[in-house]
């Protein structure tokens, strides 16, 4: 198996990540907490984001079905996801995140338009789930890329 | 608020290896991340995912040397965990450190107001860490 090509097509999607936007330098955190005691530790930490965004998603989504107007509930839930967002450096659902907060604060300054606010909420919340599954699915293939090629150490941090 | 009185006694004692963190944040994420970023400046750590675990911890740990906090926790927040620990007879000169994701100016001060010893923005790095141990743990 070609260890070096597989080296760096994990470097391009990894550089991809940054340059498009969908990771920030909080990554790079992450990455340096990575060392021989914790050498799985990244992929760890985005394994757990994963398996709470999707669960804190799965409130939001059940909430919105139920055409729930209890938006500051669903303001409680958007800060939990965001928070993992800001942790793990994945800017591009940090800032969806972001926009649908303020569409649940523009509820507060003018209750009579609940409805629309909430049609709102829910095209903001289609926004995140697909930033959601796309993030997902680089880094999935980022990690197992990583693991085939084996255990050596990360790509170096592209210059700022 | 009725104070909260543990049964063991805290203190400051032993060499950087054995100084005792313990950790407070309801979410996942956030533990595993502080939990590393404290172990990396080489402090034993202990993370629960809530208040009420904390002081359930404090109730039977003896050596806590400092917790670091989230301030945004269901049932009780980090605020709230702080004033329970500083009316405690027994748990008051543990230094408590309150994180939070959101800059809000009169959440911090009533934080600090009430006796924690800092309050970092989240994410928290490793230098907000080991400037923090150092100042606090010294």
């Amino acid at each position: 198996m070609d260890y070096v090509h597989l080296r760096r097509q994990a470097a391009s999607l990894r550089k991809g990540l940054f340059d498009q936007g969908y990771l920030d330098e909080q990554f790079y955190q992450l990455e340096d907490l990575q060392d021989d005691a914790s050498p799985n530790f990244v992929e760890e930490v985005v394994t757990l984001f994963f398996r709470d965004s999707t669960r804190l998603m799965a409130n939001i989504d059940q909430a919105l079905d139920k055409c729930v107007k209890d938006f500051n509930k669903l303001d409680v839930y958007m800060q939990q996801l965001k928070g993992s967002c800001t942790s793990i450096g994945a800017s591009r659902m940090k800032t969806e995140c972001t926009a649908f907060r303020e569409c649940c604060r523009d509820e507060n300054i003018e209750g009579s338009h609940s409805l629309s606010i909430l049609n709102l909420c829910m095209r903001s919340f289609q926004k995140i789930k697909r930033e959601h599954s796309v993030l997902r699915q680089k880094l999935e293939s980022y990690f197992q890329l990583l693991r085939q090629a084996g255990p050596v150490e990360c790509a170096t941090r592209p210059n700022k | 608020m009725a104070s909260y009185t543990g049964s063991k006694s805290t203190g400051r004692e032993g060499s950087s290896q054995e100084l005792h963190v313990l950790a407070v944040d309801d979410s996942l994420v956030d533990r595993k991340v502080i939990t590393s970023l404290l172990r990396k400046s080489k402090y034993r750590v202990t993370a629960v995912d809530s208040g009420k675990r904390a002081l359930e911890l404090l109730d039977t740990e003896p050596n806590v040397n400092m917790i670091i906090t989230d301030y945004s926790m269901p049932e009780m927040t980090g605020y709230e965990l702080l004033k329970k620990v500083k009316e405690s007879s027994e748990l008051c000169q543990i230094p408590v450190v309150i994180m939070s994701s959101e800059n809000v100016p009169t959440r911090i001060n009533r934080c600090l107001e009430e006796g924690a010893e800092d309050f970092l923005l989240k994410p928290v790095q490793l230098s907000d860490v080991s400037r923090l141990c150092n100042r606090v743990l010294r």
